[in-house]
């Protein structure tokens, strides 16, 4: 094709902006990727450092941890210890992309082909985005939750409300739901339906101060557990339940809960969701360039810096802090389509659905119905595995010393994928911690089952959440461990001096 | 689909009421840190804001994660040298024992400081919050009025300085339309009938000569309008207002005899400088005036007050005497707040602390709104001390407070300044 490439800047302007726009979009049409409208926001660092500090949402409320965050990302940022992401991108309709000031244009075009046509099309069509987030209604609620939030503060004081969000805040990863698909309602919808569950839980909650027995005999022949079944969502059980919480304390709690769960399918999806988008920022432009429209000082600028985004670097290096979510998930992604498009015999073997089929159907097959767990050990392949030789150390508490588990030859390929699989499987990494009882007829005490994974105890930080647990329960609470023998062992109480025993 | 949206000009400090959250939530630590910090500082130095550390464990933000111990299996990638069933030495502890990704890392047992800056106003604030000048309401308005000129709109008289050429020129031009306006429209029909005749086949010349002289004396008339006249003037108008002053003055009187050395020189430096920083938040000029003493008062330069050697005996009345004939020559009581410290270890010849009392009780004290007075010392207090405690008995704008160490100054200006200090007094 012909060359005649577009500005290169490397200073933009809103008209070149727009130019590439067109061109990222127009490729981003052929390949099938199909987005939520974009609203491409140009930002100051300031500013970007604000986004940082209220986890990239454009609105959220006030509390000291987001300016603690604040204050950290300004510190570290101006001492130079950190640079900022060039983008953030938010999971809305219209998809919210911001662009920062001082990056050159081959940065900007990198930036938009990469948030706005690689995250976009990843949050619109991923089953677990599609499942567990409503991008139409997420800046109505985020504003209703501001709102309702200062409304809090200005009736009850700021103390109470920043009380109650602390507590919130450290069971925040425990007030997801994680099989029932949520309803969606927009602003006006959220604040009439405020008002009725107002009314509504505050009845609800008056089951459990009944002091009257119905029938004691009846009562001691069934012991009725409640809850019936363990409850997962601390959260949403503290809400719906706790007996002493006003109207407004279970309404704040549910905010948290719901901002939670939001952020959810974000927490499963890092390498997937990294990897499309870098992957797509790659195809686009090297698309545009085969077509003559970009020049080739552009593709040096962008290739440098595509580069340093999907490095790995090894386990010994200095630089090493884990595996890189882009390098891993560009690499499958870059993987897949190479299985497609040139499968050797070992592709065949290991990935005969789908070796030698259209590559972009496979992809999008791939993004849509996958998580990282899943994504990586149904498309990990032995090549990938020898490119990045992994391994696994496997580290028994009992044995003085580490072993190494499998490494990239035929035995480990599917021991480290399955390994590597389990990495990104977020019940690995969270304990698992439910409700287990409360003490209905008694004193009213909450009580936790943690259930180890692989016998790793839980940190120390137990004693502290136990505290905010308490202050929203109000009651007397308990986290309960089950040891070798399988007796149930408490291993952290919060009021700590109890009286009884 | 996509459109651009510019933002940068959007505000950018969308995280500043969360800040201030943060550091109202962490006032406490903050505070100690902040009065820690002005004994370690430079007294030159506290114009600028201060870097503030907290203990990290103080503010972590704790969630269930797990801890370490268990069975785990890390993948790592750029294996060079191992098979499987290599065992390889345990790291020594904080290396490689994460708990897999995401989570933890910030939770962790690290001891590091938390460490940010505030600004300068945030360290003031902090510096000398719930303190008060006192005795500042009282005599506020009633006593302390100054005049201030403020403009009140205008007026037909005044000074040709204060003469608004805008106003007197769109008077004149509105006087000189109202005047002229019948003449020019005659004029133009007269003029309109004389082109009228003009063009007549046989021109009438007994009109035209008429219509010609009427011409003429229109416009002399016209032109006989003043350009500008007496009553078109406007000048600004100006009247005086009364303002309460904001202007203040601090005397500081210090000892310099044999006995006080540099150390107890510069202690009474800090405090001059917190009580300066202090004025500064209330009022907008503050003078400051250094008066030291030794057997003979004088009033000298900063350079001088706190860095010049002398020696010789103690005479306090003589720099109370000085500080009187100060303010009644420069700073007449209804313009001026005056606050005064006086830094001194103690020493004092013993005849001379009477007339102390006389001084202060009789002149000072009426003149002054508050009077501090420092006593840097170790040993045991002398007459000085004892005149001065019953001042301080009987008058509500003299307070007196005894530093020993370094440490001590912070505290005892907050003692000082603290709020309410006359309810607590009088009560």
């Amino acid at each position: 094709m012909s060359y005649n490439p577009m500005n290169d800047g490397p200073d933009w302007t809103f008209e070149l902006l727009n130019e590439y726009q067109a061109e990222i979009a127009r490729v981003a049409e052929h390949y099938r990727l199909d987005t939520y409208p974009n609203q491409i926001e140009v930002i100051t660092a300031e500013q970007m450092m604000d986004a940082y500090s209220s986890v990239g949402m454009p609105i959220g409320y006030s509390h000291w941890s987001f300016g603690k965050k604040f204050i950290s990302t300004e510190q570290n940022y101006k001492r130079g210890q950190m640079g900022l992401a060039y983008e953030i991108v938010i999971n809305s309709n219209p998809c919210i992309a911001y662009l920062m000031e001082e990056n050159t244009l081959p940065m900007q075009a990198l930036v938009m082909a990469h948030a706005c046509y690689g995250h976009n099309s990843f949050f619109k069509g991923n089953y677990l985005f599609k499942t567990w987030t409503d991008a139409s209604s997420i800046i109505d609620y985020l504003v209703f939750a501001k709102n309702y939030i200062a409304q809090c503060e200005e009736k009850h004081g700021i103390d109470e409300v920043e009380n109650l969000l602390d507590s919130c805040h450290a069971l925040m990863n425990y007030g997801v739901d994680r099989y029932k698909r949520p309803q969606q309602i927009s602003m006006y919808e959220e604040q009439k339906r405020q008002k009725e569950r107002e009314d509504y839980l505050q009845s609800q909650v008056n089951e459990l101060w009944r002091t009257i027995p119905s029938n004691q005999q009846e009562a001691r022949m069934k012991k009725v557990r409640f809850p019936s079944e363990p409850q997962e969502n601390i959260l949403y059980f503290i809400e719906k339940n706790a007996p002493l919480l006003e109207s407004w304390q279970r309404e704040v709690i549910r905010i948290v809960r719901k901002i939670s769960q939001y952020f959810y399918p974000q927490r499963q999806t890092q390498v997937m969701n990294e990897g499309w988008a870098t992957f797509w920022h790659y195809t686009i432009l090297n698309h545009l360039y085969d077509e003559g429209k970009l020049s080739d000082a552009f593709m040096l600028e962008f290739l440098q810096s595509h580069t340093n985004v999907v490095y790995q670097p090894p386990y010994n290096s200095k630089f090493y802090s884990g595996i890189n979510p882009y390098a891993l998930g560009f690499n499958m992604m870059v993987d897949i389509r190479r299985i497609c498009e040139n499968p050797t015999e070992e592709d065949k073997a290991w990935f005969p659905e789908f070796a030698g089929s259209d590559w972009l159907d496979t992809l999008h097959f791939a993004m849509e119905n996958f998580k990282d767990e899943s994504f990586i050990s149904q498309f990990l392949s032995p090549k990938l595995i020898r490119d990045f030789k992994l391994f696994t150390i496997v580290d028994n508490h009992k044995n003085p010393h580490l072993e190494v588990g499998a490494i990239h030859n035929d035995e480990g390929y599917q021991k480290v994928r399955s390994s590597l699989s389990a990495q990104y499987n977020l019940s690995n990494n969270e304990p698992n911690i439910q409700i287990y009882d409360v003490d209905v007829r008694g004193d009213r005490s909450l009580t936790l089952k943690y259930v180890p994974h692989n016998n790793i105890p839980l940190a120390n930080s137990k004693n502290e959440v136990l505290k905010h647990l308490y202050r929203l329960w109000g009651f007397d609470v308990r986290l309960e461990q089950v040891d070798e023998n399988g007796e149930n062992q408490i291993i952290a109480k919060c009021p700590v001096e109890d009286s009884e025993d | 689909m996509a459109h651009f949206i510019d933002r940068r000009l959007n505000g950018k400090n969308k995280s500043t009421l969360n800040r201030q959250r943060f550091i109202r939530r962490y006032k406490k630590q903050i505070k100690e840190a902040v009065s820690d910090a002005i004994n370690k500082r430079s007294v030159t130095d506290t114009s600028s804001g201060e870097s503030i550390s907290i203990p990290q464990r103080d503010i972590s933000e704790p969630i269930f994660h797990q801890g370490k111990g268990g069975d785990r299996e890390m993948i790592h990638p750029g294996n060079d040298q191992f098979s499987t069933g290599d065992k390889i030495q345990r790291p020594p502890s904080g290396q490689g024992g994460g708990s897999g990704p995401g989570d933890a890392s910030d939770q962790g047992e690290g001891e590091d400081n938390f460490v940010f800056s505030i600004s300068k106003d945030e360290y003031l604030d902090l510096l000398f919050e719930d303190l008060e000048l006192p005795n500042l309401q009282q005599s506020q308005l009633d006593k302390l009025v100054q005049m201030k000129t403020h403009r009140a709109g205008f007026c037909n008289d005044g000074m040709p300085s204060n003469l608004d050429i805008v106003r007197s020129l769109r008077g004149s031009l509105a006087r000189r339309v109202a005047m002229s306006a019948s003449k020019r429209r005659r004029l133009a029909e007269a003029e309109e009938e004389l082109a009228a005749l003009l063009k007549e086949p046989v021109p009438p010349q007994q009109k035209i000569t008429e219509l010609e002289a009427e011409i003429a004396e229109l416009k002399q008339k016209i032109a006989a309008v003043p350009f500008i006249d007496n009553y078109d003037l406007r000048f600004r108008n100006y009247e005086k207002r009364p303002h309460p002053t904001s202007k203040a003055v601090m005397f500081c009187l210090m000892d310099v005899s044999g006995s006080m050395d540099q150390a107890t020189k510069d202690m009474a430096k800090r405090f001059y400088i917190l009580l300066y920083q202090f004025l500064t938040r209330t009022y907008k000029d503050i003078e400051v005036v250094y008066i030291r003493h030794h057997t003979q008062a004088k009033e000298v330069d900063e350079q001088e007050f706190f860095y010049s050697q002398e020696t010789g005996g103690t005479i306090v009345s003589s720099a109370l005497k000085l500080m009187d004939e100060i303010v009644k020559e420069r700073y007449s009581q209804g313009d001026w707040n005056i606050y005064a410290a006086q830094a001194s270890d103690g020493d004092n010849w013993a005849d001379d602390s009477p007339h102390c009392t006389e001084i202060m009780t009789k002149k000072l004290l009426k003149a002054v709104r508050y009077y501090a007075y420092i006593e840097i010392t170790t040993r045991a207090h002398q007459s000085l001390w004892r005149e001065y405690q019953a001042i301080a008995n009987t008058h509500d704008n003299f307070a007196m407070q005894h530093i020993r160490t370094v440490e001590d100054i912070y505290p005892i200006f907050r003692e000082l300044f603290k709020k309410n200090r006359q309810q607590q007094g009088a009560a």
